[in-house]
């Protein structure tokens, strides 16, 4: 995998994929520090790994599950949604998505 | 000099009477006000702590039995959602956020009649290892004013060696409890991952997100681990904790006990004058009868690498469901719902933030995905394979905890040098064993952490070893 040096075009689709607007200052800054931070991770290219699996958690534990029941947490609607910046009739109003 | 008896001492003392609860929180808001300039608190939750502790005492007057933590006082890193402030996360994006329901680890200490009294600052989001991320202020290291505390629980961990309150309770992912407890000189304990329940903590790192107490004896860590340790169905990465529990009959002695010295911390990259230090309590060590030999782990010297690509792909995820729709900062003049996502995490989250979730993106990202993210995590297998192989002739592992100590706050001047601050503590997290730092002296005016580690789920025997070690380094 041959390292590329970050281009402002590079750190604006992220910023895009990731849903986060950035101003000039940050791209460029940001256009570096990924760059030096790449360069770093990039040993890890010339590793030997042969027959060895990702591990992705380390517990081993597969399919926990709970029962299908109905738990009564006591919380009532209105309590959960009173950090929701707008609430209309005890629902989260949305902006406008589409036109 | 503490001004706190040991916790269960505390406990018992209130439990008879000898001790008002509410005595004991105004004796912590007071040493908080008292100690305000080094701002390790973002708030405190006074009004609910005085309610719990007044509860607690009329119930005492009436004879009823109030639990193992009885009327003591802690502070609680603000990433854990907590009643009676708002939980942050030191971070803009969730300034004046009040929790809905508390973290289990917290109902669980509740539950035995502790009292929470404050939120401690953090590097925003737990990303960080100085606390200087955090977007409010920056606490500075109780022994000097000019360093760090370390991070991202800098707060807790000065809140400690400030005698603040008789415990903390911190997070880490990558090092998070360790660091800033070697950097200040308390005891700071990385339980193994998925004995402690991650409901309601903030998540950065899932895969290696685990809770712990910061605490001035490994008697008293070994106390609340005890009290809130084990499987929540909240939680459907936890597992079973140990039957013999955290407390009883530990095997504290040195004698005969194998630990192996991790020849890839002890190289390069370690301050010389931290490096004697460590050499000198080991030697303390064998001196009491451990077994000290040299062990080779030699891929774990990429744990740092594996680490920032596994950690920022997990923090892009987390961090996704700040989108300033449902709670958490919203920006207020968006035309449209791309225009309310985009520009709320744009001016919501501080640069680490966005660094990491971008970093994480890329990691992910269609392409990337296979040279990054899963390389990492197969590298990270390689990691945990040396670990296993080295634990079949040794039983504890012990190291320097920090490879300096505390820095001066300002001195790190780019990302990639912070992130190195981290590389004697990823190795434990990605490998999800227990890791605990004990105070070992001081290096340059400032204080040094020794590390023990032991495998996965021998939390009881890695406590046992540190009480025997601190014992030994007092």
């Amino acid at each position: 995998m041959k390292m590329t040096k970050f281009t402002r075009d590079d750190v604006l689709k992220l910023a895009r994929l990731a849903r986060i607007d950035l101003n000039e200052e940050e791209v460029e800054k940001f256009a570096g520090e990924f760059s030096s931070i790449l360069d770093y991770v990039e040993q890890l290219q010339s590793v030997q790994v042969d027959g060895l699996e990702p591990t992705t958690q380390v517990t081993g534990l597969t399919n926990v599950t709970r029962k299908d029941e109905i738990v009564d947490y006591g919380y009532a609607p209105h309590d959960l949604l009173k950090n929701v910046p707008n609430v209309k009739d005890d629902q989260i109003q949305a902006k406008r998505m589409i036109g | 000099m503490s001004q706190w008896l040991p916790i269960a001492e505390i406990a018992a003392k209130v439990q008879t009477g000898g001790l008002k609860a509410t005595e004991l929180v105004e004796q912590s808001l007071k040493t908080i006000t008292d100690k305000a300039e080094y701002q390790a608190i973002i708030a405190t939750t006074e009004s609910r702590a005085r309610e719990r502790a007044a509860e607690i005492d009329a119930r005492v007057a009436k004879g009823e039995k109030i639990g193992r933590l009885a009327g003591v006082p802690f502070i609680a890193k603000d990433n854990f959602l907590v009643f009676g402030a708002d939980t942050t996360a030191a971070s803009n994006m969730l300034r004046g956020f009040e929790a809905p329901y508390q973290s289990t680890v917290i109902n669980r200490l509740e539950a035995e009649g502790a009292i929470c009294v404050a939120k401690a600052n953090l590097d925003a989001f737990a990303h960080g290892a100085s606390t200087e991320n955090s977007d409010f202020f920056t606490t500075k290291n109780p022994h000097d004013k000019t360093r760090v505390p370390g991070g991202s629980s800098g707060g807790s961990a000065a809140s400690v060696v400030l005698d603040l309150a008789p415990f903390a309770l911190g997070s880490d992912t990558g090092g998070s409890i360790r660091q800033p407890a070697s950097f200040v000189g308390c005891v700071g304990f990385k339980p193994t991952y998925g004995t402690t329940s991650r409901s309601g903590v903030v998540a950065m790192g899932t895969s290696c997100d685990v809770m712990g107490p910061m605490t001035r004896t490994v008697e008293d860590a070994a106390l609340i681990y005890d009290v809130f340790a084990g499987p929540d169905e909240l939680d459907g990465t936890t597992i079973p904790r140990d039957p013999a529990g955290y407390v009883e009959n530990l095997d504290s002695s040195l004698k005969g006990k194998k630990v192996g010295i991790i020849k890839e911390y002890m190289a390069g990259g370690l301050d010389d004058s931290v490096k004697q230090q460590i050499t000198a309590s080991v030697e303390k060590l064998r001196s009491a009868g451990a077994e000290i030999t040299e062990v080779s782990l030699p891929s774990l010297p990429l744990a740092l690498a594996v680490y920032y690509i596994v950690v920022p792909a997990e923090v892009s995820s987390n961090l996704s469901r700040y989108d300033g729709q449902r709670y958490g900062h919203t920006y207020p003049d968006a035309k449209d719902l791309h225009e309310s996502y985009n520009m709320s995490r744009s001016t919501g989250f501080g640069a680490e933030a966005k660094r990491r979730i971008m970093i994480g993106t890329y990691v992910l990202s269609s392409g990337y995905y296979d040279a990054y993210y899963k390389k990492a995590q197969t590298v990270r297998t390689k990691i945990i394979n040396e670990f296993t192989q080295v634990f079949k002739n040794v039983d504890f592992l012990v190291g320097p905890t920090a490879p300096s100590v505390a820095f001066k706050i300002g001195a790190t001047k780019d990302p990639l040098q912070m992130y190195l601050a981290d590389v004697m503590t990823v190795g434990a997290s990605l490998a999800g064993i227990p890791a605990i730092t004990i105070p070992a002296g001081e290096a340059e005016n400032m204080p040094v952490g020794l590390q023990l580690m032991a495998p996965a789920r021998d939390d009881r025997a890695l406590l046992g070893l540190a009480k025997a070690a601190e014992e030994q380094l007092a």
